[in-house]
């Protein structure tokens, strides 16, 4: 069965749009990003857009989000808007924290594999 | 020992703040962070946003860093203070750090962090506006947004020496849960900071009293103890310097009129230029008239005078003086009176000092008299009563005015007022009013109790109140005890054998002395 405009909108709507707020290259910085990858891969199937702020070097974007601590990843879209700060090691709670929903299952085709 | 010797001393940066540089002695250790301290409502925000105001209007940039409230309420808050914190920032003097929680964010902890994109933010805040003050307010603030403590208080330090390394003199604000007990709530903010100030607001006596103390400046000299201050519109804190006022003011021969000639013989000539006098009698017995004397006979030399009433309106104060034959709303019309009446309630003791520092400054005078103080002693408590008698007295002398204060005292025949004892010691004139009973009639009685530097009228005089003022008569030579409230009439014989007895005496101890010079 075909992709129905239905669930292409859907597929849009539910792209996760994160920034993460970072120090520099320090160690800390290194682990959020590995483990945040490794979320993203294992939770959003693709369904995502990741950019990377290093607080250091625009400090500007940290202080129009009023950002505090880092690492912190924000979330902007789907709504809410959600932050979760720290190394993302706590993975139930970044899910938590983002929200991540499983992807729309109305349509076979979108469905996601069975793990095996 | 050499060591501390050949160190150079810490240098100081002028606050520009009301008096907090005399008691800091020449201001905050420059480079340093100090810790403000103080309970909820004891001027803390007012402070930290102060130190950056004083130091824009010097010139000196400054970067406010907000945990508690969000940058918007600060500049709506400190707009009744008179500091336009948005008009500043569009100038590039001032910069937020709005750090605020906002609890339109939810935020999840998940592994572990630092506040590293805070400390960019103050590093690029600073750089931005090139800041040489920054004020963090407050301290406490952070802990309650994180739950992590042990990481808060290891990233304030952080921020601290960030602070440190970027040349910034700092003030971080901390609450306190108690005006006596530890110095802040979690205990560790005293450490961050190099110097430590506590705020106090404590409750004596159904009044709150505002007082600031310096309790360590790392390596730097300061006045030690708590200081009054207050917190006024336009203008915030206002510190009261107490030992600061040191007895350097000059001392001035010149004699002026007390509007009363016969009263100025009694003072050995008039009283002195910057002296302070204190009137002091039961109701009625003309410590209002001494008062509309001496303003009168200011006036009559060309001399602005200034008259604070708290027990009378202005329009009873202006019959009685026409009753007496002055024209207080002429010499008004003239420029040359400002009469302030106000009930003494209606704000601390602090506050009027302030008020009537502001009030003298603006109109100049030249002549101050208060009617009277006993009005305001039971505004505070004795010892805030005290400060307020010294810090105006000093105040005036300084500006080389004349000041006359009057002073209710309980009792109808003789006796002393609280007021008295508290303050007669800091003026230099005391005039006693008394009623004096002979023989089923009041008369009124004046004497000179004192009068610094100066001989004076030892005598108790009887004056009657009439047309023009006081008209002095006799002194009382066949009375005692008029001061102890229980005159006597002693027959002239026993005064005249009394006083023969003295002169004897006198006599007697003089001659040996003479005896013992050395012969030339």
């Amino acid at each position: 069965m075909a992709h129905t405009p239905s669930t292409e909108v859907e597929g849009l709507l539910s792209k996760y749009i994160l920034t993460l707020y970072v120090t520099g290259t320090s160690p800390r910085t290194k682990i959020a990003i590995d483990n945040l990858n490794r979320i993203c891969g294992q939770e959003l199937d693709g369904r995502y857009e990741l950019e990377i702020v290093d607080v250091l070097e625009n400090p500007q974007r940290a202080e129009d989000e009023k950002i505090l601590a880092t690492p912190t990843l924000i979330k902007e879209l789907p709504p809410p808007l959600r932050r979760v700060i720290g190394d993302l090691s706590d993975k139930e709670k970044v899910l938590l924290g983002l929200e991540v929903r499983p992807a729309p299952s109305t349509s076979p085709s979108t469905a996601r594999p069975e793990a095996s | 020992m050499k060591n501390t010797v050949t160190n150079p001393p810490v240098e100081k940066l002028l606050t520009g703040i009301s008096s907090l540089d005399v008691i800091a002695k020449g201001g905050l250790p420059k480079n340093r962070t100090t810790l403000i301290s103080g309970t909820a409502g004891s001027g803390k925000t007012v402070f930290a946003v102060q130190f950056l105001a004083a130091g824009i209007e010097r010139g000196e940039p400054g970067v406010f860093v907000t945990f508690e409230e969000s940058a918007t309420d600060v500049r709506e808050n400190m707009r009744s203070f008179g500091w336009d914190l948005g008009a500043w920032e569009k100038e590039g003097k001032l910069t937020f750090v709005d750090a605020s929680p906002d609890p339109d964010i939810d935020t999840v902890e998940a592994g572990g962090f630092d506040l590293g994109a805070l400390i960019a933010r103050v590093q690029n805040a600073v750089k931005k506006v090139k800041a040489t003050r920054v004020s963090v307010d407050s301290l406490g603030a952070v802990f309650s947004q994180f739950s992590d403590q042990a990481m808060v208080r290891g990233e304030l330090f952080r921020i601290a020496v960030a602070l440190k390394a970027m040349g910034v003199t700092a003030v971080l604000t901390a609450e306190r849960t108690d005006d006596h007990g530890p110095i802040a709530r979690f205990g560790v903010e005293e450490f961050i900071a190099d110097n430590v100030m506590i705020l106090r607001n404590a409750l004596e006596d159904e009044t709150r009293r505002r007082t600031i103390e310096i309790l360590k400046f790392r390596g730097c000299d300061h006045q030690k103890g708590e200081y009054p201050f207050t917190i006024v519109p336009q203008g915030g804190v206002i510190v009261i310097p107490l030992s600061a006022m040191s007895l350097n003011m000059r001392s001035s021969n010149v004699r002026i009129s007390s509007g009363n000639k016969e009263l100025d013989q009694m003072c050995g000539g008039g009283l002195f230029r910057d002296s302070v006098t204190l009137v002091s009698g039961a109701t009625g017995t003309g410590k209002t008239l001494t008062v509309s004397q001496f303003l009168q006979g200011g006036a009559a030399d060309g001399e602005k005078c200034l008259l604070l009433a708290f027990e009378e309106s202005r329009d009873q104060l202006v019959r009685n003086a026409t009753g007496w034959g002055f024209d207080f709303e002429k010499m008004e019309r003239d420029g040359l009176l400002r009469v302030v009446c106000d009930y003494p309630d209606v704000s601390g003791l602090e506050d009027w000092l302030v008020t009537i520092q502001a009030i003298i400054s603006d109109f100049g005078p030249q002549r101050v008299a208060l009617d009277s103080l006993s009005a305001l002693e039971n505004v505070g408590t004795i010892k805030a009563f005290r400060e307020f008698v010294i810090g105006l007295t000093s105040f005036i002398k300084h500006k080389e005015i004349t000041g006359m204060f009057t002073s209710t005292t309980g009792s109808l025949m003789g006796g002393d007022s609280i007021t008295e004892s508290h303050i007669s010691t800091l003026t230099d004139s005391i005039i006693l009013l008394r009623y004096v009973e002979m023989f089923g009639e009041m008369k009124r009685g004046l004497t000179v109790l004192k009068m610094r530097g100066s001989a004076h009228d030892k005598a108790i005089r009887e004056f009657i109140i009439g047309k023009g003022g006081m008209q002095m008569g006799r002194a009382f030579r066949n009375v005692t005890g008029i001061l102890t409230g229980a005159p006597m009439h002693v027959s002239p014989g026993d005064v005249e054998r009394v006083w023969s007895q003295y002169d004897k005496d006198v006599g007697d101890r003089r001659r040996p002395v003479a005896e013992q010079r050395p012969q030339s």
